[in-house]
């Protein structure tokens, strides 16, 4: 009955000692959407992808993926379901090779991961895909550098080609273009549109325009708690939106004038 | 696609460049191989055995901390419980030499799973802290154990027949043969580092929240390092106590654990020679001290250097001086 919602959330509930972030949240992400996760800040968006993915344990309530509980799986069961996920602050490993970093995601599946007694050489086979990869996010030509010397737009970007690497059915990508400049949001953007292309994405996002432009699905969270769904322009119009995110902004005009 | 034949054709150049740093590698590591073959002859074999077999156990002691990023504060209990199965085989049951250092490997990996398997969840100080627990409760059952001789510990282990027929009473076979055992070690340390397996330790070690993201169970992988150090860190202890004959609750004290991670920090955390350096730096100057005037102050001093170390040269001698090379000769 819910096989068309690749992920599915049933009353997700997390309460950190007796403040409750994330108030029975029924989110149902549509296969081959690209649906984005707003609100205002401390709005929970961030805690609800560490539900999604297991990084909290949840207090109450239940994950669906196709329609199946994942709700007690551990969190790199959920990815290897095709469930991954990616981080607010770049989640590279700086001091790897840019090609390294897309290989190691590409290891896995090889089942020598715990091959402790045969040299690397022979994840070597790997290069050529995680070439194309890169080629894919516009890295080639960065394969051999130390991914620690990376300007910031490029270390999202490689992020983005490791988490493709898992052959993903679902993204979860928070924050995606957080902190880039113009020219890198356009470029994050573009690079989402694509790989969006038979796979189902679900994003936090501050920036609306990359929201308007971007996804067909939004979902709108105050604290804790679903606000509004539909699309960009009918929850934009939405009053209860208005206040939420005018209420922020003028609580953080506040915060500035204090 | 022409795009694809030239970074193809980069990754081929750097792979060259690594090929010729490779080689580099190999010219120090026959370098090092030479003089160690000739070391007996310059130098008291004892005294360097002993070096050798601290080196191995700092070795297996960095890959937990400097390629796993955990913190045990209870390495001594791996030593340790090498030391005196081995010790037990040969003095009451008589076995040959390997025997004898292969059961004594053998109890400490399965020593190594156990803690680890009760202690790997944990980060941190809370991983040191339960390391260290867990490595006390092994001191104090050796200290009531009978087998161990107690506070007197085993002594007059006989050294035996290495596979039934090589003399190890003669100084110069069981010189080679505790630099056969090294070797070993530090082979599989070196390969552990560089295989696909290794990859995805410094995967978790650089990122872990992202490691586990990309389908990894970190848990597994951290477990598996441990008791691979467990078990070269019972190897150490294995050799070293057919080496002295002795087996003793100093290598079980909780002073080991602190030593091998002094030697470690000295040497040159997460570096392969940067352990070896460090075992040696130790030892040579813990022996010059305890023969001068100094004598009684050795454990000052080495607080002082251990102070230094950590405050002015974090990499340690062997990652200084890699800093260095990477900054002056590029």
């Amino acid at each position: 009955m819910s096989q068309e919602f690749v992920l599915e959330t049933r009353g997700l509930t997390k309460e950190f000692r007796g403040f409750t972030a994330v108030d029975s949240v029924n989110l149902q992400v549509k296969e081959g959407n690209i649906h984005a996760l707003i609100g205002p800040n401390g709005a929970g968006k961030t805690t609800l992808f560490n539900l999604l993915t297991k990084y909290l344990p949840i207090t109450r309530g239940d994950i669906l993926y196709r329609g199946k509980s994942i709700a007690k799986m551990k969190s790199s069961e959920i990815a290897r379901l095709g469930v991954v996920r990616s981080f607010q602050i770049s989640a590279v490993f700086p001091h790897m090779t840019v090609l390294e970093n897309v290989r190691v995601a590409l290891q896995r599946p090889m089942g020598n991961s715990f091959h402790f007694w045969k040299h690397e050489k022979v994840l070597n086979q790997l290069n050529d895909r995680a070439m194309d990869l890169l080629e894919s996010v516009g890295l080639e030509e960065y394969a051999d550098n130390i991914t620690v010397e990376l300007p910031y737009g490029r270390k999202r970007a490689l992020e983005l080609a490791t988490t493709l690497a898992m052959e993903p059915t679902i993204m979860l990508l928070d924050e995606p273009t957080q902190g880039m400049g113009l020219e890198d949001v356009d470029r994050v953007t573009e690079l989402i549109r694509k790989a969006a292309v038979g796979r189902t994405i679900l994003m936090v996002e501050h920036n609306l325009r990359v929201v308007s432009k971007l996804c067909n699905q939004v979902t709108v969270l105050a604290r804790g708690t679903v606000i509004a769904e539909g699309d960009y322009a009918s929850v934009s119009a939405n009053p209860q939106v208005k206040e939420a995110y005018m209420g922020s902004e003028a609580d953080e005009e506040q915060e500035t004038a204090s | 696609m022409a795009m694809t034949e030239t970074t193809k054709a980069r990754v081929s150049a750097v792979q060259e460049s690594k090929k010729a740093a490779n080689r580099r590698r190999i010219m120090i590591y026959l370098a090092l191989l030479a003089v160690a073959l000739i070391a007996p002859f310059l130098a008291y074999p004892v005294f360097l055995m002993k070096i050798l077999c601290f080196a191995l156990f700092a070795c297996a002691f960095n890959l937990v901390l400097g390629y796993t990023g955990l913190l045990s504060f209870g390495h001594a209990a791996f030593l340790a419980t090498g030391g005196y199965f081995t010790g037990y085989l040969l003095s009451q049951h008589a076995v040959t030499p390997e025997v004898g250092i292969l059961v004594g490997t053998l109890a400490a990996i399965i020593l190594g799973t156990f803690f680890g398997l009760l202690s790997i969840r944990r980060q941190g100080i809370y991983f040191a802290m339960i390391t260290l627990a867990l490595a006390q409760l092994v001191f104090f059952f050796y200290l009531q154990a009978d087998f161990t001789g107690g506070e007197d510990g085993m002594q007059g282990v006989p050294r035996g027949y290495l596979f039934g027929f090589i003399d190890l009473e003669n100084n110069l076979s069981m010189y080679y043969f505790v630099l056969a055992v090294f070797l070993i070690g530090f082979m599989l340390i070196q390969r552990t580092i560089h295989s696909p397996f290794g990859q995805v330790l410094k995967a978790i070690r650089e990122n872990e929240p992202r490691a586990t993201s990309l389908g990894y169970n970190v848990d597994a992988y951290k477990l598996v390092a441990f008791v691979i150090s467990a078990g070269l860190a019972g190897l150490a202890g294995s050799t070293k106590t057919v080496v002295f004959q002795l087996a003793s609750l100093n290598d079980a004290h909780w002073h080991m654990s602190g030593e091998v991670i002094l030697m470690t920090l000295v040497g040159g955390v997460g570096t392969l020679v940067g352990p070896i350096v460090g075992a040696t730096f130790v030892l040579t100057l813990t022996h010059q001290l305890a023969q001068s005037a100094l004598g009684d102050w050795v454990n000052v001093i080495l607080g002082v250097v251990f102070v230094a170390c950590v405050m002015a040269f974090r990499a340690g001698i062997v990652g200084e001086l890699q800093k260095f090379a990477k900054k002056n000769f590029k």
